[in-house]
């Protein structure tokens, strides 16, 4: 039965999922962690550090890797879990697969009109909207600890937080980089 | 050469070989698809790219969609989806079924406390990026925050948001040429 609501989960993610990879993820969030209790907080966030350091889009990583960890944490085996990624790969990529071949086949010269542009419109400050719900949900104890739970961890993370923030807007850093010097931080510091 | 098997290896190094996901990917999918395939010519690949950016899912499938589909119909889709989606497929799944070994780890266990805060930090960062190119103003800034909001405190689902936003757009978009 979880194949059947992976699919559907991840199916209803692709064809939603407007505004790339980041707008993807509050979705993959919302239906994973907050609906379906697949994932934690913490496992969700280290499945999207994992998705930035492998090559691939974002979404595609992050889908394959919650479709494993999902049918893992329901307790299954191993192959089990495979066929859970691949459910989940697979659930996202449809609708793209319908919805651009219907569009390549008939709508192309409608994409240009006025209504649809201003439904793409309407969608773009909205996605600003979930990916800063993305980033306000993943504020949680899972990933910074609290002040009252372990003090120094959490400040620590507060600061890398900043650090991270700072680092890859204003000085364009890249973000793999600042992962891995996170990490090197996490290490020395949170060990 | 068969054009599927050429096509499925050209998406294939193309997924391999990205990091960074969508955007990063852009220069790399011109230089194979237009620049030494071409399958595609430069204008035609700066409309596709339009369109696949602001339909839904991810970016670099939508391009690998259209154009599979301009070279072989739905065979040559599937087979341009296939080529970019499998390189990640394969490495997160040989990740996801060893990492869960080493997650216990100590040392692996503290580096995640340090990467977990800046995760959050580069989904931060997109959102600053994006509501400066979507040009926010006192009459639009609402949208995000309210959307935000409902989200975040109520649980509201995203779907709901994007639906309201989509049909706020059309209704707002037919009421501003007809008062025109």
């Amino acid at each position: 039965m979880i194949y059947f609501y992976l699919f559907i989960t991840f199916f209803k993610i692709g064809l939603f999922g407007f505004g790339g990879g980041y707008g993807m993820l509050s979705l993959i969030q919302h239906e994973t962690v907050e609906r379906w209790h697949w994932l934690n907080s913490a496992e969700f966030t280290d499945i999207v550090a994992i998705s930035q350091m492998t090559p691939g889009p974002i979404g595609i990583n992050s889908a394959t890797y919650a479709g494993y960890q999902a049918v893992a944490n329901a307790g299954y085996s191993m192959p089990m879990a495979v066929l859970g990624s691949a459910t989940a790969t697979f659930a996202l990529v449809l609708p793209s697969l319908i919805l651009m071949i219907l569009i390549s086949k008939m709508f192309l010269k409608y994409m240009k009109t006025r209504s649809v542009q201003s439904v793409f419109e309407g969608l773009r400050p909205a996605v600003v909207g979930l990916l800063a719900a993305a980033t306000l949900l993943l504020c949680t104890k899972e990933n910074f600890s609290a002040p009252s739970d372990n003090t120094w961890q959490f400040w620590i993370s507060v600061l890398l937080f900043v650090a991270t923030f700072i680092g890859t807007l204003i000085f364009k850093i890249n973000p793999i980089k600042m992962i891995v010097m996170s990490a090197f931080a996490g290490l020395l510091l949170l060990y | 050469m068969n054009i599927y098997w050429q096509a499925f290896k050209t998406f294939f190094k193309i997924g391999m070989f990205t990091l960074g996901g969508g955007y990063a990917m852009i220069p790399i999918i011109q230089a194979e698809v237009v620049d030494k395939h071409e399958w595609v010519d430069k204008k035609e690949f700066l409309d596709l790219i339009a369109i696949a950016q602001s339909c839904p899912g991810v970016f670099a499938i939508n391009i690998s969609i259209f154009i599979g589909y301009k070279l072989r119909k739905t065979a040559g889709a599937i087979y341009c989806a296939l080529g970019t989606a499998l390189p990640s497929f394969l490495i997160i799944l040989t990740i996801a079924m060893f990492f869960h070994q080493f997650q216990d780890n100590p040392v692996v266990a503290a580096m995640f406390r340090g990467i977990r805060p800046a995760v959050v930090a580069l989904i931060a960062v997109p959102t600053v990026k994006l509501a400066i190119t979507a040009k926010l103003n006192r009459y639009t800034c609402w949208i995000p925050l309210v959307g935000a909001l409902l989200i975040w405190l109520m649980g509201v689902s995203p779907i709901y948001i994007i639906f309201a936003a989509g049909i706020g757009g059309y209704l707002y978009g037919k009421l501003a040429r007809q008062t025109k």
